[in-house]
């Protein structure tokens, strides 16, 4: 009895424990208040619909050895471009969504592919380089932006009339086409069936991938190379591979955020978007070496929730606002506990 | 004819920096004293961070991208010297003094930190550089003016608790720089500054030529080896990330008595990116860092920073391109140095 519970500790790790045991407490806090709980689980509903696939995005650059994506950006910023192209179409409803998302995923790919190419001449220094491979390219599409060939008056700056606009917004687009759809109410709290099965479905895929031959062979190369190659598998064509799907993953991931969220914020905006679908997956469970879909959906549900009921329970009982510096020290103290955690030795 | 080769070789980097920054100059058609006076004012600024980069690079733990704990040290010796009434020379010693056992502290704090991420200290410094700024504005916006009673009201926001959110220094404001200056034209050059910098530069110079200098290098070029030669390298490194960390907390010290003002959640945000940036703008790498390539790197990072507004606007019709060309620029210089280091380690 007692291994077993000492097994399941090692299994599930303090910080999840510490996390799961935070957001109970959180949510038994919360019905001691005076705020609605019942809006606040929608929240995180679709918090967590909204944010998944990001997350999801993790589980192939990790399976394919390339640690955790924190080039993310160059994915999102295909995202971006596809929902761009919809909203210059004047394109609405489902149509729109569907036409963003296939603008997206080939651009994403080529994006990845290229992105890949870099990540495989760096092994072993891939999450530093992806760092600042998004950070640049952020900046570097910021001049693109100002630059851009397009021409809806809704979009660009209404004075000199060039430029896209910091903030576009989706309402006469596609807002929220996932999240209205099939939308019923339990005790108080709306499920916006559509976006939970649109990252349920995403989920499945990831998961039947992984199950697939290719799948297997890409976890094999990221978790013993030397093993890979040995039985003839090509380290860089799976290492491709998972960056590939990663970025693809994050760009529709972008066109799902953006009908939920109702807005596109352009220039700087997507800099930092890596930083909570990384600490998202490492919530799950996963580490810098291994993820499984289980730890994306998990860490995801756990994460969102922590932030959407448990950071106006928090700043109703401490007084000041303070939902947004631990959202900084949460999903940062997370990798940072993640990447101090002794794999192997010493890495090269 | 070969000599030249090599030398261009050597110096690939700083040269291509020098022929974009003069095309910058060209383009942006600045008065040569409006010119010559930001490049000094910049130049007195930020050497000293720079310089406090140097060491971790030769002791083999990469770019520091923690002296962000050492600005936050710095900042907080401020922020304590401002509520105290420090002035003038006497009170910025003073500072500089007591930003001394915060800089120990959190160097030593990120030294065994970083011990426990060998491989990966890059992007670990960099979280811990984001985990730190959450604590330091959780100190600063909310438990200060609730659990810690400070009640200045020059620096309290009166409405909540927190620090406002710029801190007027004009106690210490100019308190180095004004010591001695000497005029040309419109510029003034700060002597004292300058001479502080020397020092320092000729400190680290001497210091590498120390038994624990050379330990530094010898740990740097391989870590077993040194241990098999009876050095203690997880002490050393220790030491290194201290030393940096106590360095950043002067340079930062001197960065914002040339300002005047602390931001005080934001003026720090940047300094490891900017500092990092210039640093390998100068020519060094990941291994490889001097006293010449740091100061040749402030020099050419800070012209490209001034003139390419201005650029932006004669040569795109656009001052925001030049922006966020820089902005690129700076993200972009880390990211192909930090590949190229990469893909060389990986070849030879």
């Amino acid at each position: 009895m007692k291994e077993q519970i000492i097994n399941f500790y090692d299994k599930f790790g303090l910080p999840r424990l510490i996390i799961t045991l935070f957001v109970i407490l959180v949510l038994i806090v919360a019905t001691t208040t005076d705020l609605n709980i019942g809006s606040l689980l929608s929240d995180s509903l679709v918090r967590i619909g909204m944010n998944g696939i990001f997350v999801l995005a993790m589980i192939p650059s990790i399976q394919s050895g390339n640690g955790l994506n924190f080039g993310l950006p160059v994915g999102i910023l295909s995202g971006i471009v596809g929902t761009l192209i919809a909203m210059e179409n004047k394109l609405v409803g489902f149509g729109g969504f569907a036409v963003a998302l296939f603008a997206a995923i080939p651009i994403a790919i080529i994006a990845g592919y290229i992105y890949a190419q870099l990540l495989n001449r760096v092994v072993g220094q891939e999450m530093m380089v992806g760092t600042y491979v998004g950070f640049a390219i952020v900046a570097g599409m910021c001049i693109f932006w100002l630059t851009a060939p397009f021409k809806n008056p809704a979009m660009i700056w209404a004075i000199g009339g060039e430029g896209l606009r910091t903030t576009l917004t989706l309402a006469d687009s596609f807002t929220g086409v996932l999240n209205k759809a099939l939308v019923f109410k339990v005790f108080g709290i709306s499920v916006p069936t559509g976006l939970l099965l649109f990252f349920a479905f995403m989920a499945f895929l990831v998961w039947v991938f992984a199950q697939s031959k290719h799948g297997v062979a890409m976890e094999m190369v990221g978790r013993n190379p030397r093993f890979a190659v040995a039985s003839g598998l090509k380290l860089n064509k799976y290492r491709t591979l998972g960056t590939v799907l990663s970025t693809v993953l994050a760009a529709i991931g972008y066109v799902v955020y953006a009908q939920s969220f109702g807005f596109v914020q352009l220039y700087m905006g997507p800099l930092m978007m890596a930083f909570p679908a990384v600490a998202g997956i490492l919530i799950g469970g996963a580490s810098t070496t291994s993820a499984k879909v289980a730890h994306g959906v998990i860490g995801v549900i756990l994460f969102q929730t922590l932030l959407t009921v448990g950071m106006p329970v928090a700043n109703k009982v401490i007084a000041g606002n303070i939902s947004e510096i631990a959202r900084v020290i949460i999903s940062n103290g997370m990798i940072l506990y993640a990447l101090t955690r002794t794999t192997g030795g010493d890495q090269a | 004819m070969k000599n030249l080769q090599s030398i261009l070789r050597k110096n690939a980097v700083p040269l291509l920096f020098a022929v974009v920054s003069l095309m910058g100059v060209y383009f942006a058609k600045m008065p040569a004293q409006f010119l010559l006076m930001e490049i000094v004012k910049r130049m007195a600024r930020n050497s000293f961070l720079v310089l406090s980069l140097i060491i971790p690079v030769v002791a083999g733990m990469g770019l520091n991208f923690g002296i962000v704990l050492g600005a936050l040290a710095g900042q907080i010796a401020l922020i304590l010297a401002t509520h105290w009434e420090w002035a003038g020379l006497i009170g910025l010693s003073m500072t500089a003094l007591l930003a001394v056992p915060f800089a120990l502290i959190f160097g030593y704090f990120a030294g065994r930190v970083l011990n426990r991420a060998k491989g990966r200290e890059m992007i670990t410094g960099m979280v811990m550089g984001f985990v730190a700024n959450g604590l330091y504005q959780l100190v600063f916006l909310s438990l200060v003016g609730t659990i810690i009673p400070f009640n200045n009201p020059k620096m309290r926001i009166s409405s909540s608790p927190g620090l406002q959110n710029t801190i007027n220094l004009k106690l210490l404001k100019g308190s180095l720089d004004g010591i001695w200056e000497i005029r040309y034209g419109f510029t003034k050059f700060p002597m004292v500054t300058f001479m502080v910098i020397v020092l320092l530069a000729i400190a680290i110079w001497a210091f590498f030529r120390t038994k624990m200098g050379q330990d530094f290098r010898a740990i740097g070029q391989d870590r077993h080896i040194a241990g098999v030669a009876g050095i203690n390298a997880d002490a050393n490194r220790i030491v290194a990330i201290v030393i940096s960390t106590v360095l950043a907390a002067w340079g930062q010290i001197i960065f914002l008595q040339n300002i005047g003002t602390l931001n005080t959640y934001n003026s720090h945000e940047q300094v490891g990116t900017f500092a990092i940036a210039a640093l390998l703008i100068g020519g060094a790498s990941v291994t490889k860092a001097t006293i010449t390539q740091a100061l040749t790197g402030t020099f050419l990072f800070h012209l490209l920073f001034v003139v390419s507004p201005m650029a932006g606007q004669t040569i795109f019709g656009s001052a925001q391109i030049g922006e966020y060309f820089r902005v690129f620029v700076a993200y972009g210089i880390i990211a192909i140095s930090l590949a190229l280091h990469a893909w060389q380690n990986k070849t030879s």
